[in-house]
């Protein structure tokens, strides 16, 4: 035992350089990351309050959460937002990084305009694109009247609000995608380009066979960040419309919010956290596997 | 297509585009000084400009102690990661030790938790600490980043092993390495790393919510997303455009600044911060 003891004492001696240099890693590890993982295994089969002891319920959390019909609605509004999300992001971000790939006046300053949402809060934007969205004195609706639409109830009607929430997310972030596809696009040498032209393809056989293929890479990262955006919701929807109406823009995040800080449900919020964050990390698997199949 | 067609054609979608997305923001700016009669209007004009709007609610809110405390809480939670995070990569990347691969790995792992699994956890931590209603509430849990520590580690590995010899010759202990020698040699990851973190911390609003009650400690989004949603701000519209507009003008001031570097950190990372 001693002999082990004074082992470990000179390991540690001989990389004091090594181990003094990781050891706020490690106590920064213990508190916020072990301790967190830790503590929500113990979560997640218990019924808590803050206040008092925990109530072991075993599996009961997960049991009433498969029969929570906001779990599943908020589940359900974030696959709407997504699937919104990813395709208008995808076209919006490639079409103009398409453009700005060319050679071009003033391309800095069209990057920078494109990129200028994605630095500012969530909170203001929201509460901008809110002026934006209001059914009677709103925005687009006074701009559609113009052109002959009528009103549309952008975040006052269920079927509306999420798809509202995925456009202006949309707008928010796509500089952001803008600039990785860009950076995709860059990757490719203008001499494949030239090569396909002297055997004779044309505008779509060179983006379908030399541009798509080049930017996959890039592809897969923005469908992985808007997937992972979409389950991350949150102040959008809680400043936006408060989840409503009709819960149609609960988010998974703002119903974990609602049962720990409105309900003080601690084990059943961290059940719903644990679930999300399961959920989350099957489906970028499946994304990655499928995009990588393509790749072959 | 004829090329000067094209081009034209080109140009008219990338102003259109521009337009759809810096009009707004000027809307907002024009709105919030104007009289709230005015504020729905489509156009940028008004009667008159005036800062009513912005004294309103400051009469209402503290906010620009929400600034002060948003500037402190970003400062010290960015410096925090550049310095602790540059040890563990230069560790990781430039020292033996048992282990290392294995705390490698580990720092891997850790970057694909979402926050979802470990934010209600992390809060009953604070409780149990008793820091709820602090500033270190809001600065400890991004005393360090997982990707923080990788991006440091890949630079470092590219530092030539030559440069470190020298300085051991010239007696620099390994922190006097980190950082005379590796730190002036490393602005690129420095600015990334900075850029990233400080505006994640900065804009972040749940995590303020969740642990900081008391007014005088809110964050800037975190008073502001109060003020709308918790009904000081009345209907308001120019006052709520206001706040809105305070809490967008620092940041895109620095942007328009440091421009080049906020794009080449947030795309080659995939983060928003």
């Amino acid at each position: 035992m001693q002999i082990q003891q004074l082992k470990l004492a000179r390991v540690l001696v001989r990389n004091r350089s090594g181990y003094g240099l990781m050891s706020p890693y490690f106590v920064f590890f213990l508190f916020f990351v072990a301790y967190p993982l830790l503590f929500s295994l113990v979560l997640v089969f218990n019924r808590w309050a803050i206040v008092g002891p925990l109530q072991w319920v075993g599996l009961g959390n997960f049991r009433e959460m498969l029969g929570d019909g906001l779990f599943w609605k908020a589940m359900g509004n974030t696959l709407l937002f997504i699937s919104i999300h990813i395709p208008l992001q995808i076209v919006v971000a490639l079409v103009l990084a398409l453009v700005l790939n060319r050679r071009l006046l003033v391309r800095g300053f069209f990057r920078a305009a494109f990129f200028l949402p994605v630095v500012v809060s969530g909170v203001a934007v929201t509460i901008l694109w809110k002026q934006f969205y209001g059914t009677d004195i709103g925005l687009f609706n006074r701009l559609l009247s113009h052109i002959g639409i009528d009103r549309i109830p952008w975040i006052t009607s269920p079927h509306w609000a999420m798809p509202s929430i995925a456009i202006m997310a949309t707008w928010k972030n796509v500089g952001l995608y803008i600039i990785i596809f860009l950076a995709g696009l860059q990757g490719v040498p203008r001499t494949l380009y030239e090569a396909a032209e002297i055997d004779g393809a044309n505008s779509w056989q060179k983006f379908r066979f030399i541009t798509v293929p080049a930017i996959n890479p890039a592809m897969v990262m923005v469908v992985i960040l808007s997937t992972i955006n979409g389950f991350n919701l949150f102040i959008e929807p809680y400043v936006m419309t408060g989840g409503g109406p009709m819960h149609s823009t609960l988010s998974g995040v703002l119903y974990v919010y609602k049962q720990a800080f409105n309900f003080f449900r601690m084990g059943y919020a961290a059940t719903i956290g644990f679930s999300i964050a399961a959920i989350i990390m099957i489906v970028v698997l499946i994304q990655r596997k499928l995009f990588e199949h393509e790749d072959n | 297509m004829r090329p000067v067609l094209k081009k034209t054609l080109m140009y008219v979608l990338l102003f259109a585009a521009a337009l759809i997305f810096l009009y707004p923001f000027a809307w907002m700016l024009a709105a919030s000084a104007r009289p709230e009669a005015e504020a729905m209007n489509m156009g940028l004009g008004a009667s008159r400009y005036s800062l009513d709007n912005y004294k309103m609610m400051m009469d209402r809110i503290p906010i620009f102690r929400s600034l002060l405390n948003s500037i402190i809480v970003s400062v010290v939670s960015t410096v925090s990661v550049l310095v602790l995070c540059s040890m563990t990569g230069y560790a990781l990347s430039r020292l033996r030790f048992p282990g290392r691969e294995l705390v490698f790995g580990i720092i891997l792992f850790t970057m694909m938790i979402p926050f979802q699994i470990t934010l209600i956890p992390l809060y009953v931590l604070m409780v149990k600490l008793r820091l709820t209603d602090t500033y270190a509430a809001l600065i400890v849990p991004f005393v360090m980043s997982p990707f923080a520590i990788l991006l440091f580690r890949q630079f470092f590995l590219q530092i030539p092993r030559d440069l470190i010899d020298a300085a051991r010759i010239d007696g620099l202990g390994d922190l006097g390495i980190l950082f005379r020698v590796f730190w002036p040699l490393s602005r690129p990851a420095i600015i990334t790393v900075g850029i990233v973190h400080f505006m994640g911390i900065w804009n972040e609003v749940l995590w303020p919510i969740i642990v900081v009650r008391k007014e005088a400690l809110m964050t800037m989004p975190q008073m502001v997303t109060l003020f709308e949603v918790g009904g000081q701000a009345e209907n308001l519209i120019a006052v709520k455009l206001a706040a809105a507009s305070l809490m967008t003008i620092p940041i895109v001031l620095v942007y328009l600044v440091l421009q080049r570097y906020f794009i080449e950190s947030m795309a080659t990372t995939g983060l928003k911060g």
